[in-house]
């Protein structure tokens, strides 16, 4: 007997097609807005306006051209910016890796005098945003000292407004990536240190030869959950970086975008800057969705 | 938005409390743990030193300048002025004109809200306008010390109250389509996550783009209604340009919190679901008797990361309107910036921002009662 046509799994298959077709829907949904950037950079803005009224304007057809990005590149230093944005998210993520990973060490797997003290310190700076935060820390940092180089000279210089500094140094410590550390090393197994233990090493060597080598995982994830919002700051940089020589990428582009520039050098500056993201998001695809799904599952 | 401020999680911190020092029964020696105080500081100082200096100090002087008149740069010294910043912030008062006659003309005239607001024996002195309304005859005047500084509160409660639940819910909903074991869902997966990576620097002047009223959004619903819908600068009007900001902040954000659901989907046994599907369960009934349930933390983690982050409301606003028109996109950060920022007026910024903070301390402390009765 055939059972292939029977009324509920056709009803089962009709619902399966709109489920698709929905995904597809949406699919488009968050797509689009992308496609429609890459697609508008190529094109000169003529064109541009009037390909709104048709599907053309999702297709590279027409005045196809790179002279956008040139444009850009005309109008202000794009590649200064990039590369200041990668100094800065760099100089974060490696320096949050030892210092936070460090710190998880010394709460997840040793016991010292104070030990309570730092974690209630950790603890309550999570419940603080960074929008509360910046104004005050805006006055503080006009004041820190800095030793600096000029001409050869080591001078000690008044203020970390414009420098890199002011990026970088407030946001190596981060509770969150301690937390993330913490709860990683004490699902690791006691025996590895003991064999360590065994051969002699010191508390900080089993951190640096035993430990940290097999946390792959965690170094991931918190390499990534650093890199995003440090990539993308702009409330800070825009306050403390008024000089185009320290200006990362996101304020470099509102800037940019100030100036009144055709709409395709605007879109044009807009795929240089997310295009490298995108390609670092889909090449680590699954340890990018992993890591944010870690920050909320203990639920 | 900011992913490190999503992150911040009370719940998760009040564990990291309790666990994370090592118990204070465990006997000494054979234990995995060192006992080396020097080492230990060595270890944590680094950081325990750059979060006080980074965040606790800071902190602390945002309370400590918000009773002062402190500027960023100033001749002056700085002087303790009590809580003038914050009763101009917080200060609202109602006020109720009764027609007057005009002798002249015999014509109903009311009196001038000016001899009220400039008279320094009045108690509206100094005060602004923020909304007139009236009732029959009798016209109601809203005063406040600081007008913008209200519109910016009430635009920030208003979005955070549709974004909350909307953002949420859609969330859910994505994450239960794709929570299924379908060749290819990754990849719409996948595409529905793509914009949590793109900055939202990036994301607002695209979609200023977008929005413009001779862009692809007004063509777009041009041509679905054939031609009955006027193109509209969507920005540009105070009626539309809340909302306009809300749905693209929402298509930034929604696939950040489709994942986390969809964490959270994943933690619920498969058992149940064959166990009520034996007890002749229908897809409603599973849902709001196992998936619901299930997914209690989950939702209550997901509703106060997004209220967190909706009242932070600020790069959107910045890169879009600059809080116009007419203030209706102001919010309370945004007025932060300007005031502690661009006005360099850092005593009345650091007061904002400890309005904001008392903002989010509320809803964290809510967070901690409901996840509390769940345990």
């Amino acid at each position: 007997m055939a059972i292939s046509t029977s009324p509920l799994r056709r009803q089962g298959r009709a619902f399966t097609a709109i489920r698709v077709a929905l995904m597809v829907l949406l699919a488009i949904f968050f797509l689009f807005p992308i496609e429609y950037m890459v697609v508008s950079s190529l094109k000169p803005d003529d064109q541009l306006l009037s390909d709104t009224s048709s599907l053309r304007a999702f297709l590279p057809i027409g005045d196809i051209s790179i002279a956008n990005y040139l444009g850009v590149f005309e109008r202000v230093p794009a590649i200064r910016f990039l590369l200041n944005s990668l100094f800065v998210t760099g100089s974060v993520v490696i320096l949050g890796l030892m210092v936070n990973s460090m710190a998880a060490f010394a709460i997840a797997r040793m016991r010292w005098r104070g030990q309570g003290l730092v974690l209630t310190l950790i603890v309550a700076t999570l419940i603080v945003p960074f929008e509360t935060i910046a104004v005050p820390l805006l006055l503080l940092v006009s004041k820190l000292p800095w030793l600096g180089i000029e001409n050869g000279e080591l001078l000690l210089q008044s203020g970390w407004l414009n420098s890199f500094q002011v990026q970088i140094i407030p946001f190596i410590a981060n509770a969150f990536s301690i937390f993330l550390f913490v709860q990683f090393f004490k699902s690791l197994p006691k025996e590895i240190d003991e064999a360590a233990k065994v051969d002699g090493a010191g508390a900080f060597q089993i951190y640096r030869r035993v430990v940290m080598p097999l946390s792959g995982p965690v170094v991931a994830t918190v390499a990534i959950l650093t890199f995003l919002p440090i990539w993308n700051a702009y409330l800070w940089p825009l306050m403390v970086t008024q000089s185009e020589d320290v200006r990362p990428v996101m304020v470099g582009v509102q800037y940019f975008f100030q100036l009144n520039p055709a709409w395709g050098e605007v879109m044009a500056y807009l795929t240089l800057i997310t295009l490298p993201v995108l390609a670092l998001f889909l090449a680590l695809q699954r340890s990018f969705i992993e890591s944010i799904a870690a920050s909320g599952v203990k639920g | 938005m900011a992913l490190g401020k999503q992150l911040a999680d009370p719940a998760a911190l009040a564990r990291l409390g309790t666990d994370a020092l090592p118990s204070a029964g465990s006997p000494p020696g054979r234990n995995r743990t060192y006992s080396d105080g020097r080492l230990g500081w060595f270890m944590a100082g680094p950081a325990a030193a750059l979060l006080v200096g980074f965040i606790i100090l800071p902190a602390t002087l945002a309370f400590v300048l918000a009773f002062t008149n402190q500027r960023l740069i100033s001749p002056n010294p700085t002087e303790f002025v009590g809580i003038a910043n914050f009763s101009r912030l917080l200060t609202v008062k109602i006020l109720t004109l009764e027609p007057l006659a005009d002798p002249v003309t015999g014509e109903v005239v009311y009196p001038e809200i000016r001899d009220l607001t400039r008279d320094p024996a009045s108690e509206y002195y100094q005060l602004q306008e923020l909304a007139t309304f009236g009732i029959g005859d009798t016209k109601i005047v809203l005063l406040a010390g600081d007008s913008v500084f209200i519109r910016s509160l009430v635009n920030t409660l208003v979005f955070t109250l549709v974004i909350v639940p909307v953002q949420s819910l859609f969330g859910l909903l994505l994450a239960l389509m794709i929570n299924r074991r379908i060749r290819g869902v990754n990849l719409f997966r996948t595409a529905y996550f793509v914009p949590v990576v793109v900055s939202m620097v990036v994301v607002s002047i695209l979609w200023k783009f977008l929005y413009a009223p001779d862009g692809i959004i007004n063509d777009l619903i041009g041509t679905v209604t054939f031609g009955l819908v006027q193109p509209r600068d969507w920005l540009g009007d105070p009626t539309t340009a809340l909302p306009a900001v809300m749905l693209m902040s929402m298509w930034q954000a929604v696939g950040f919190h489709m994942v986390i659901w969809l964490s959270g989907l994943q933690t619920i046994p498969t058992q149940l679901y064959e166990a009520a599907s034996i007890d002749g369960a229908g897809r409603w009934d599973q849902f709001r008797n196992v998936t619901w349930p299930g997914l209690r933390n989950t939702s209550v983690f997901i509703l106060i990361t997004i209220t967190i982050a909706a009242f932070g409301l600020f790069t959107q606003i910045d890169v879009m309107t600059a809080g116009g028109p007419l203030d209706a996109t102001t919010t309370v950060i945004y007025q932060a910036v300007v005031r502690g920022f661009r006005q360099q007026d850092i005593a009345y910024g650091s007061a904002i921002s400890v309005v904001f903070f008392v903002m989010v301390l509320a809803v964290s402390l809510l967070q901690r009662y409901l996840t509390r009765e769940a345990a």
